[in-house]
């Protein structure tokens, strides 16, 4: 075999392998965001139009350490007069976009996040039903008179008292009055 | 009740009202009465009457199973008798208030899952139950009423009953039976006037019990409709509806919720209708994740008033192409795929393009992911 033929063979095995890297699918572990784990489950769960800042860095902070997902769950209410499987589209106009925007900002800093949809007669009723079909190892929440923000201290002695898993709760903090809002959307939505 | 065909576990019929006194018991030991007339084996498991001698007198001739004492600490506690309605086996077993919180030592700690036991043992079991012992009801009523229920339970039990039978009474009548002594005896009738029989509480608590049954019955109802129900039926006569109506195809996976998410806020700006689609490849099996995935996307799904739709096929453009025509869809959104594609998709016409060869008239949109934008973290809010 002359040099010529060898240096067609070696060039057209080298081709195939970089055809072969670029077709064939990835070996390599993706990215964490992009990844299911079925891992440790951290919950951030909240009824309003904000969270604070406190509690969802420290969510933040603790599936970095923990390699976890943060599962922010919105906690939908529904009234009385309503049957319990009616669809909610007023709240779900205040909690959709603060869900996608604790989303964004959990998956910028390279955080898987499984997001989650709670519905029940009262906060309390749907973070129960919410407890009650999936597991979590922790739950994240801030103690804030603003009810908008965080649950009340009655929900949060229930959570203590009736909930298997650990539960941080966040003094309120005055002086730090940071919320992450629906403004924090990046683009339309 | 009918006896049970071919049900390995019993079948559970539940008396509830609004409050004590409505005549729960009553009702349940008539049931029984009669159920003994057709000649089935009836006992009573459990029996409280409260003193009410009506309740006595109609009890009379429907064999006991005895109760059980049980020790605690320094008192000496009366139980329904769990082992002893076991051996006993009858066919039907009247066990009265589901929601009791037993004493310790005893098999459960609460009498609803001694009811479970009991059916689980092929026993169909008649109890009775107020409705503000629903767990899910407790805040609203203590709200109501101003006083918490302790002994709750789960939402479940009521769900999982084959019957839920409403016993009603207006609150004057209640009133009426109350101040007459057939509730309470004569020294606790004030008490219970100024407390929890207060007129403006038991009509709350009325309109809090007929809706909670309606809601069952609803539910039940919806859950026997399957495909082919009025509107399926409805929607297949008129599939090119007037106006618009969006379609997401979605996989259980966390980045479908974003999809969901957006593809609603879009309905919501057209006023538009809003289906969810998943086609899943025949006989694959789901993960763990995966299926915590679907059903948080059912439940997302619930709470936005958008119809979940799921579909077995191994070819995705042709299901989509039959439920988009089913559906009258106008829009159809799809997600950027994260993972780098086969080689053999490669070859194929992008999903996009083959769709729209399939569906001319219909639009399609790639939803990106906004957290994946240069940028994305630099919005923040205040």
């Amino acid at each position: 075999m002359n040099a010529a033929a060898i240096v067609a063979v070696a060039c057209a095995g080298a081709l195939l392998g970089v055809a072969a890297g670029y077709w064939l699918p990835p070996h390599g572990r993706l990215p964490a965001r992009n990844r299911l784990q079925s891992g440790r489950r951290i919950l951030l769960p909240f009824t309003g139009q904000e969270i604070s800042r406190r509690s969802f860095e420290a969510a933040v902070r603790l599936a970095k350490a923990e390699n976890a997902i943060i599962m922010p769950a919105f906690l939908a209410q529904v009234p009385m007069n309503l049957p319990l499987e009616t669809p909610l589209p007023v709240q779900c106009a205040r909690g959709m976009p603060l869900l996608e925007a604790i989303e964004q900002r959990a998956a910028s800093q390279g955080l898987p996040v499984d997001s989650r949809v709670g519905r029940g007669r009262s906060a309390r009723d749907a973070l129960r039903k919410l407890i009650e079909q999936e597991h979590f190892d922790r739950i994240i929440v801030s103690a804030d008179e603003d009810q908008r923000v965080g649950l009340g201290y009655e929900d949060l002695r229930w959570l203590l008292e009736r909930v298997p898993a650990e539960i941080m709760i966040l003094r309120p903090a005055p002086e730090d009055t940071r919320r992450i809002s629906i403004k924090a959307v990046s683009g339309h939505f | 009740m009918d006896a049970p065909a071919d049900h390995s576990s019993g079948r559970l019929k539940i008396f509830i009202g609004m409050a004590a006194g409505v005549g729960k018991t009553y009702r349940m030991l008539l049931e029984g009465h009669a159920e003994q007339e057709t000649g089935r084996d009836v006992a009573i498991g459990l029996l409280e009457t409260h003193g009410r001698a009506d309740t006595g007198r109609v009890a009379a001739g429907l064999p006991l199973v005895p109760r059980r004492r049980v020790r605690y600490r320094e008192a000496v506690l009366e139980e329904m008798d769990l082992p002893a309605i076991l051996r006993r086996a009858p066919e039907l077993c009247l066990i009265d208030e589901l929601a009791h919180t037993n004493a310790p030592g005893v098999e459960h700690a609460k009498r609803h899952e001694d009811v479970e036991a009991v059916l689980a043992a092929g026993i169909d079991v008649l109890s009775t139950l107020n409705v503000q012992h629903l767990e899910s009801l407790n805040d609203h009523i203590t709200e109501l009423s101003g006083i918490r229920v302790r002994e709750t339970i789960p939402d479940a039990i009521l769900a999982r009953a084959d019957e839920v039978v409403l016993i009603d009474l207006t609150p004057e009548a209640l009133l009426e039976r109350l101040r007459a002594g057939k509730v309470y005896p004569s020294e606790r009738i004030d008490a219970a006037l100024n407390n929890f029989f207060r007129i403006e509480n038991l009509a709350a608590l009325r309109e809090v019990a007929l809706r909670q049954v309606a809601e069952e019955v609803g539910a039940k109802r919806l859950t026997t409709e399957l495909v082919g129900s009025r509107e399926e039926s409805l929607a297949a006569d008129a599939p090119q509806a007037v106006g618009e109506r969006l379609l997401a195809l979605v996989e259980p996976q966390p980045s479908a919720q974003r999809l969901v998410r957006r593809a609603w806020r879009s309905a919501q700006r057209l006023g538009a209708g809003l289906d969810l689609l998943w086609v899943r490849a025949p006989g694959s099996e789901l993960s763990p994740d995966q299926r915590r995935s679907l059903a948080a996307l059912r439940q997302l799904a619930s709470v936005l008033g958008a119809r979940m739709i799921e579909e077995e096929s191994d070819d995705l453009t042709a299901a989509v192409a039959e439920v988009a025509s089913r559906r009258g869809t106008t829009y159809i959104l799809i997600g950027g795929s994260r993972r780098r594609p086969r080689l053999r998709e490669r070859l194929r016409t992008p999903l996009p393009q083959r769709l729209m060869q399939r569906l001319p008239g219909v639009d399609v949109r790639i939803v990106a992911d906004r957290s994946r934008r240069p940028n994305g973290s630099t919005a923040e809010g205040s």
